[in-house]
Order: C-alpha cells, then sequence, then structure tokens
C-alpha cells in the first residue's frame, strides 16, 4: 500500500505500523514526532498506530532556530 | 538572579540554534555565551538527509529547550507546532511566535494573543514573541504568559532597540519578565537594553553569523552583565545642560 511521508509517496506493506514506516526510512524514533492524518502520535503509537492506504503523515523533528 | 516561571537562570542571555556554521560551532559559541536556555525550531525532516539532527550536539542537562512557533502566520498554526513541539520532548516552555509578513516577520498581535490564551490553557509556559507595545505586553501578562519578549527591531537585522520609549514603558508596568528579543545586533545594543532594565535577551543571527561566534558569543554575555550590573547599580540622571565633575570653587587664583 501507499502512503506518503512528508510530501513523498512510499509503499510500504499492508498493516504496516507507524514504527515500520520510521525504520524503512532510517529515522531514529526517539528524536521524531510522527503527525498522521492530523492526529499526533504518542511515543507508545508509533508501534501500534496502523497505517492505512493513502495515509498522510508527517515527519517532523526539532531543528536550528531562533 | 532571573526567574521565570518558577525557574531561576543565573544567566540573563538566551540564544537561538539557528543559521550557525556547523553544529560544532553552535555547540562551542552556547558553551561561550554561558546561556541556559535555547530556542529550536520544528521543521519536516528532509527524507534525503536524515542524520541531520540538532538533537545529537546540544546536552538537555545543560540548556533549557525553548521550542519556538516559528513559520506559523495564525494561532491555529502555531497552535499546531506547540503541540508537536510537546509531543517531540520538548517539555512545556514555548517561545510563541505567529508571523503573518515573511518580509518584515513582525508579530501579529492578535492571533498572538488568541494563541497565548488557548496554549496557557493546555498547560504550557509561553513566552510571546510580540511588537514592543505596552498595552498588548499587559494583555499578554494577563492572559497567563510567563514572560513577553518584544521586538527590539525585525528579526534578524541587526538593527538593535529601535523600540526603546516602548520597552522602557513595558519594563515599568509588566509583572513578568521581559526579555528583548529580535534585531540585537551588537553587544552595545544588548548592554542598553539590560541597562534600561530588561531581565534578559535572545540572540541569535548576531553570534551565529559573527567572522567568530565562539568569541562574538562571549562578547554579547560580557556585554549583558555590563548592562544588567549598570542598571542595579544606578545610572546617572541625563540633563541637557553641562555639569562640571571637577570642582567649580577654588579657581579664584585664576582670575
Amino acid at each position: 500500500m501507499k502512503v506518503f511521508c512528508n510530501g513523498e509517496a512510499q509503499e510500504i506493506a499492508p498493516g504496516s505500523r507507524a514504527i515500520d514506516c520510521l525504520n524503512k526510512l532510517g529515522l531514529d524514533a526517539s528524536s521524531v514526532v510522527v503527525e498522521c492524518d492530523g492526529k499526533i502520535l504518542t511515543r507508545e503509537e508509533y508501534g501500534s498506530h496502523a497505517l492505512q492506504d493513502g495515509s498522510v503523515l508527517e515527519l517532523i523533528r526539532f531543528v536550528g532556530g531562533g | 538572579m532571573l526567574t521565570i516561571a518558577g525557574r531561576k537562570f543565573r544567566s540573563r542571555l538566551f540564544g537561538g540554534t539557528g543559521k550557525f556554521s556547523s553544529p560544532e560551532v553552535m555547540k562551542e559559541a552556547l558553551a561561550a555565551s554561558g546561556c541556559e536556555m535555547v530556542t529550536v525550531a520544528l521543521r519536516r525532516i528532509d527524507l534525503n538527509n536524515p542524520a541531520d539532527d540538532i538533537m545529537s550536539v546540544l546536552d538537555r542537562e545543560r540548556y533549557l529547550f525553548l521550542p519556538n512557533t516559528s513559520g506559523a502566520r495564525d494561532a491555529a498554526e502555531a497552535i499546531r507546532l506547540a503541540r508537536l513541539a510537546r509531543a517531540s520532548g520538548g517539555g512545556e516552555w514555548l517561545k510563541l511566535e505567529v508571523t503573518p509578513d515573511p518580509r518584515t516577520l513582525l508579530p501579529d498581535p492578535i492571533e498572538t494573543l488568541k494563541a497565548t490564551e488557548e496554549l496557557v490553557k493546555e498547560g504550557f509556559k509561553v513566552l510571546p514573541y510580540m511588537n514592543a507595545d505596552p498595552i498588548l505586553a499587559l494583555r499578554l501578562q494577563d492572559a497567563g504568559a510567563v514572560a513577553v519578549m518584544p521586538l527590539g527591531s525585525p528579526i534578524g537585522t541587526n538593527q538593535g532597540v529601535l523600540t526603546r520609549f516602548q520597552i522602557e514603558i513595558i519594563i515599568a508596568q509588566a509583572q513578568v519578565p521581559v526579555i528583548v528579543d529580535a534585531g540585537l545586533g551588537a553587544p552595545s545594543h544588548v548592554a542598553e537594553a539590560m541597562e534600561m532594565g530588561a531581565d534578559a535577551v535572545l540572540v541569535n543571527t548576531a553570534i551565529a553569523v559573527a567572522g567568530d561566534p565562539v568569541r562574538m558569543a562571549r562578547a554579547f554575555a560580557m556585554a549583558v552583565e555590563a548592562g544588567r550590573i549598570a542598571y542595579e547599580s544606578g545610572l546617572g540622571a541625563v540633563r541637557k545642560d553641562a555639569a562640571p565633575s571637577s570642582p567649580e570653587d577654588g579657581l579664584g587664583f585664576l582670575r
């Protein structure tokens, strides 16, 4: 199935959880916040939140700023 | 010692983490500045460069993170960013920025007040970036802001304290700490703000883009300290006419 991560389409296995997507992209879950279809996931939900075909994920983290 | 929302700060200089040439320079400059609170921003991860992570060089034991809502153009966007910051482990502290016009980056007072009211309800410790408007400072304070952050001049301009008259009133009236933020481009600018009685200043661009950011950070730290000591010591009155420093008596032998 297809999900959209930061605007880019990603092909992932049906039944994938948020954590599977982070792992596929090589992201350290401890430094990433995930917003899935407009809902912010807690860290505890990364392993349980099932993605749907067409889910829109925003993968956000801290960067330098003033 | 400065206290904001019950937390004590030895340093009255807060640092930004943007625009540094490298994470290593940033880390060294922040150390040289002596600051204990640093601002950070939230952005989408660059999926082509996922290893680029600022958190790996900043010591959370040493610095209190102050996530900002930079990029937000209205209250709704700022609130979304604030919630993301908290979910990212950024804690409850928040520099609220709502800047609808990318040319001036001036803050929207109405959206800033609306967002402050909501985020205070949600338990955030809100430090709103604001235009130097004394009435707005009181409104934000009444809404529960733990400090106010009036601008000296527009973000990133290095023009110094162009809002002196208004900031003097804000300092005189505010019950919460006043942190002068934005546009402070030289150590003399922060010294001026501190001499006026500002509780603290926030500096990013002027240190980050300096020829030698580490030494510049030290210069800013010294200026903040000098300005604070001068304020606490009581500056002499400004007067129009000259007043001799040497005795006026005892000149009879000259004429």
